[in-house]
């Protein structure tokens, strides 16, 4: 794991517990907790999180990237921001 | 359609008006023609009776939305026997749940499902023959499992009465298990027809498929276009929960007859981008199952100025049985809900106080009489004897267990449930379901759920007491509650609290804790 992409995990975990998982003890959230088959993410959630990751990290998501394939889970959303980034040469 | 005619016959009709039309349309252009379709259907009826399905069977359907699932559920009916749908997507314990309960002859099942439904079946102890059906998608696995099969000779379409069942589709129920609310050709004719006449499909119509094939805004969106020789255009799973998304495909597939729950129009009014796109062919937009928050749907009408929008309202029991079409313009200062409005042509309506007398002042619980109403759940019967008013004359009343009032124009207006049955993202859901499954956790004592409803929608929470007085991780809890329920029954917020309100009686105070809510 670089540490551009921990970077990245903490800005996402840290994002997901201020804005859906207020009070909750932040270790029980690790990277391959479900968040989308679980409700913990619902579809409006789904998107403000999307336009975070867009802004957050300069990237585009595609309508077919903003479903649970992608981002159900911390680890998931960190392979798409690494193959986005990758892709943009950045 | 005569009322005498199975549900499939309308498709009969059409292939034999214009076989070469396209019947259905996947979200990715796959189609199928009426002809292929109906050649599709009419080979899975011939397996099936091979394998012993006929009159009076159940079938069950566990497959993602496809044209492969739409045939097989003519297939199913043109075999004599009833489908019954399960939601792909919910915990395979619920849907095995459903397979055995609704005594199902055999399923037909998905590849990528049947170890789930083989394992949760095994767990009841049941026994379902099932057919593995491969990645769906155009017809091409039903007709690939089929092709596998040793040839079956081509039999006759059935000829069921019109009290055979066509289908039985599963609601959320009291007890914490679902029920299978049973349906027959003629509840299902009866609908369509009434469909036909207020909504007046022709060929060239091309109708959306949003509601997933469980759900009963299905009915309409299969059987009235099908009937017409009109194309059904389905609606993927994803996709259909994209409002930016969704609204380009209305544009782009040419939509010409939208339906759906009202929260897929609210997202889509507040965040679809609807302006930047025309909708020449939309010219109607029909949604049920829930209370469209006025805000929305103000928004959307001013988005969408041309089509003509009704408000459908009626239970899976009876199907739509009243409706209101929204004016062209909504007012400003407007800030209640349209009323549900009046009652179908083909169904009767009455008004009853708490003890089932005739209401009075007009307000209390909507009954709903005629062709339309089920004839039962499926093998309930304690549910069964509560569902219809004590009749002496013969006829059958169903207790929609909705409290509605007549406004100055004679239109029904909702007031709200009589028990504790909610609708979320236009399902039902039975708040003791949900208790049921947070009692099953280990670190619980109690828990008690209340729904909330504001003007952006319906919150549901849940009370819940650990037994050791501390705090339980809401990612516990939800994903607990997502092992068993289907997603839009997880509650949406969770407070700990020492003990739960009660009343005198000793029963959860769910007044005092909504007001805590």
């Amino acid at each position: 794991m670089t540490s551009q992409n921990q970077d990245v995990i903490e800005a996402i975990k840290s994002f997901v517990l201020k804005e859906f998982l207020p009070g909750e003890d932040p270790s029980a959230l690790e990277e391959t907790t479900p968040l989308i088959t679980t409700g913990i993410l619902d579809s409006i959630a789904t998107l403000k999180l999307v336009v975070f990751l867009e802004e957050r990290f300069g990237i585009q998501l595609e309508a077919h990237e903003a479903g649970v394939e992608h981002l159900n889970t911390i680890a998931d959303m960190v392979t798409l921001v690494a193959g986005k980034r990758a892709q943009g040469g950045s | 359609m005569s009322g005498s005619a199975p549900l499939f016959a309308g498709l009969e009709a059409s292939w034999r008006r214009e076989p070469g039309r396209v019947a259905i349309e996947e979200s990715d252009g796959t189609a199928i023609t009426y002809d292929a379709l109906h050649d599709l259907a009419d080979r899975a009826r011939d397996h099936l009776r091979v394998l012993g399905v006929g009159p009076g069977d159940h079938v069950g359907l566990c497959m993602t939305k496809s044209i492969d699932a739409v045939a097989a559920m003519f297939g199913i009916m043109k075999a004599g026997a009833a489908y019954v749908p399960c939601d792909p997507n919910a915990p395979p314990a619920r849907n095995a749940f459903i397979l055995s309960d609704c005594a199902v002859r055999l399923a037909f099942v998905e590849e990528k499902f049947t170890a789930g439904v083989t394992k949760e079946l095994a767990a009841l102890g049941a026994s379902v023959p099932l057919v593995a059906i491969g990645a769906v998608g155009g017809g091409a696995a039903l007709r690939g499992a089929l092709d596998a099969r040793p040839a079956a000779p081509a039999a006759q379409d059935a000829t069921p009465s019109p009290d055979d069942l066509a289908y039985i589709l599963c609601t959320s129920g009291s007890t914490g298990r679902p029920k299978g609310v049973m349906l027959t050709h003629r509840n299902a004719v009866s609908f369509v027809d009434w469909c036909l006449e207020t909504f007046r499909p022709v060929p060239d119509d091309r109708f959306s498929s949003h509601a997933p094939f469980h759900f009963d805004l299905s009915i309409l969106d299969i059987y009235v276009p099908l009937h017409e020789g009109a194309t059904l255009v389905l609606v993927d799973h994803e996709l259909g929960k994209d409002p930016a998304a969704l609204a380009e495909f209305i544009a782009r597939k040419r939509i010409s007859v939208w339906y759906s729950a009202p929260s897929i129009l609210s997202l889509m009014a507040e965040m679809g981008g609807l302006t930047g796109r025309s909708y020449p062919d939309l010219r109607h937009v029909l949604f049920a199952g829930e209370v469209f928050p006025i805000r929305h749907l103000r928004s959307l009408r001013e988005q969408w100025p041309a089509p003509r929008f009704f408000n459908l309202y009626g239970p899976t029991e009876t199907n739509v049985c009243t409706f209101h079409e929204i004016p062209m313009t909504i007012p400003k200062e407007r800030a209640d809900p349209y009323p549900i409005g009046k009652t179908c042509s083909h169904l009767k309506d009455r008004v009853v106080d708490l003890d089932g007398a005739e209401a009075k002042d007009g307000s209390g619980e909507l009954c709903i009489s005629g062709p339309a109403v089920t004839p039962g759940y499926w093998n309930r019967e304690e549910q069964n004897a509560r569902a219809y008013l004590p009749t002496t004359d013969g006829i059958k009343w169903y207790r929609t267990g909705d409290i509605v009032a007549r406004d100055g124009n004679g239109d029904y207006v909702f007031h709200g449930r009589r028990d504790r049955m909610v609708k979320k993202r236009g399902y039902r859901v039975e708040l003791g379901e949900i208790e049921a499954c947070l009692y099953t956790h280990p670190r619980l004592r109690q828990a008690a759920v209340v729904a909330i409803e504001s003007d952006a929608g319906l919150t549901v929470k849940a009370f819940v007491c650990s037994h050791d007085g501390q705090r339980v991780s809401i990612i516990d809890l939800k994903r607990h509650c997502s092992e068993k329920l289907p997603l839009y029954m997880i509650p949406d917020v969770f407070a700990f609290t020492d003990a739960l309100p009660t009343t005198s009686t000793g029963k959860v105070d769910y007044e005092k804790l909504k007001k805590l809510a």
